[in-house]
């Protein structure tokens, strides 16, 4: 397996890890009040931080374990990486119309915060999961 | 997304050219070996710049690397 498709599995994989947990740390503490009083903050900022630094130490891992094999990525590779790139991007578009649509009606921050959270994970398992199948079903 | 119908001789080349390696192979012409096994199977069709490449090695014509079929006429 190329080393940028390792990157692409590792990626999809802690998007949904790190979301799923956050998901769970906020609604164990829901504990009767409405979600939208829920206090997120300091959860949305560990999961995405622990995310970021398992995505760099998945990376590095990657490289090691490959170090021996030459050259790590080339054409093939940087067209891949575009193209999920590319098909990704139309999920941060989304999160930053629905937030701003969710400003205009002045809803709670909790709402505005979570709808971005959730189209950057989306944006960044939608773009893994292309460039998985570009990897493994090819492209023109 | 399709896989391209450009079709290739390269395994019959490396093994016409002393059972060539695909890592040798993809180290000469400057391109992964997970790449040069995709256009191998025709998952991936190269820049001309690597198809140039490619058929330098074999001392041979792009065509006798590289074949696209005929567009059918009706």
């Amino acid at each position: 397996m190329a080393y940028e498709e390792k990157q692409a599995w590792a990626l999809g994989v802690i998007a949904v890890v790190g979301y799923a947990v956050y998901v769970v740390l906020v609604l164990s503490r829901m504990d009767g009040q409405p979600l939208a009083d829920v206090p997120y903050i300091g959860a949305m900022l560990w999961t995405i931080g622990i995310g970021i630094v398992a995505g760099i130490v998945a990376g590095i891992s990657f490289g090691i374990a490959s170090r021996n094999d030459g050259l790590q990525a080339d054409e093939r590779d940087h067209e891949i990486g575009r193209f999920g790139d590319h098909i990704g991007q139309s999920f941060v578009v989304i999160g930053g119309v629905s937030a701003m649509v969710l400003a205009m009606f002045e809803a709670a921050h909790f709402w505005i915060a979570n709808v971005l959270y959730l189209c950057f994970v989306l944006s960044a398992v939608l773009g893994s999961v292309a460039k998985i199948v570009a990897y493994r079903r090819g492209m023109q | 997304m399709k896989p391209t119908r450009v079709t290739n001789s390269i395994r019959a080349l490396r093994f016409a050219h002393g059972e060539m390696k695909q890592a040798d192979l993809a180290s000469a012409i400057g391109v992964t070996r997970q790449t040069l096994i995709a256009i191998e199977q025709g998952r991936y069709s190269p820049s001309l710049e690597v198809a140039f490449r490619i058929a330098r090695v074999f001392k041979v014509s792009l065509e006798e690397v590289f074949q696209y079929p005929e567009e059918e006429t009706t």
